[in-house]
C-alpha cells in the first residue's frame, strides 16, 4: 500500500478500505486544486515529493491518530501536473460515530500539511511559475 | 564525506540534487548546514533556518549524524 499515487483520486477506493459494519461516523476531506492564490489566476498545479521520506510520514500520521483516537484512517496524495479542480489529497477517517471521525480527519489532513516533505508548484495563467510556500500565505490559503 | 539530498525549490536553486559536503565525524545537522553554506556558493540565498530530515524523519540542529546517515535539506511544505 502506497500513500502517494500519479494517478486521479477518486474517494469510493479509499472510502471501501476504511468501511466496516461495526464503523458507522465516517468523516472525510478532499483538498482540491483551487483556481487562484493570493489574487492571481491558477491554471494548474505540479506536485512532487521526497517520496520515500513521504510516505514514512504518511504511515506516522496515520498510526498516530489511529493510537488517538477508534479509528480507521485512509490517506491518500496525488504527485504529478494537476488541473485545477482535480483532487490533490483525500482523508476519510471511519469510526464507531462520528466525533472520532470528524477529530482524526483534521488532525490528518493538519499534521499531513505540517510534516509530509510534499512540494507544489503554482502555474498561472499570467505565464508566472512560483513554488508554494504556505508560510507567505494567509493560513486558510495555505 | 555526507551526501545531502535537495528537492524542489532548493534543487532549482542550487543546481542539483545532491551535494557531498566534508565534516568531522560526530557533527550535528547544525554543523553540516554552516559547512554547506560555506563549500556551495549557490546556497547562499538559503533561509537561515532549513528544516532537516535524517533516515527519513525530522531532525533538530542538535542532531548528532551518523556514518550511512541519509540526510535532506526540505523547502517549505507545501503538501494538500
Amino acid at each position: 500500500m502506497s500513500y502517494l499515487t500519479d494517478s486521479p483520486l477518486t474517494i469510493e477506493p479509499l472510502l471501501d478500505e476504511v468501511r466496516s459494519p461495526e464503523r458507522g461516523g465516517i468523516a472525510s476531506f478532499l483538498g482540491v486544486v483551487r483556481s487562484e492564490l493570493g489574487g492571481r489566476a491558477v491554471l494548474r498545479l505540479e506536485y512532487s515529493a521526497y517520496r520515500e521520506m513521504a510516505e514514512a510520514e504518511c504511515a506516522r500520521v496515520v498510526a498516530e491518530a489511529e493510537a488517538r483516537w477508534p479509528v480507521k484512517v485512509g490517506l491518500r496524495h496525488r504527485l504529478g501536473t494537476l488541473e485545477v479542480g482535480e483532487t490533490a489529497v483525500i482523508v476519510i477517517a471511519a469510526g464507531g460515530h462520528r466525533d472520532e471521525a470528524f477529530l482524526a480527519c483534521r488532525q490528518v489532513i493538519e499534521a499531513l500539511k505540517r510534516r509530509v516533505p510534499i512540494w507544489k508548484r503554482e502555474h498561472y495563467a499570467d505565464g508566472g511559475l512560483d513554488w508554494v510556500d504556505p508560510g507567505a500565505l494567509a493560513p486558510e490559503q495555505g | 564525506m555526507v551526501t545531502i539530498r535537495l528537492f524542489a525549490a532548493y534543487a532549482e536553486l542550487v543546481g542539483c540534487d545532491t551535494v557531498d559536503i566534508a565534516v568531522s565525524a560526530g557533527a550535528t545537522i547544525g554543523e553540516l548546514l554552516s559547512e554547506f553554506r560555506r563549500q556551495v556558493p549557490a546556497a547562499a540565498p538559503l533561509p537561515s533556518r532549513l528544516l532537516c530530515a535524517v533516515n527519513l524523519a525530522h531532525v533538530l540542529p542538535s542532531h548528532v549524524l551518523q556514518p550511512g546517515d541519509e540526510v535532506a535539506i526540505l523547502p517549505p511544505l507545501a503538501g494538500g
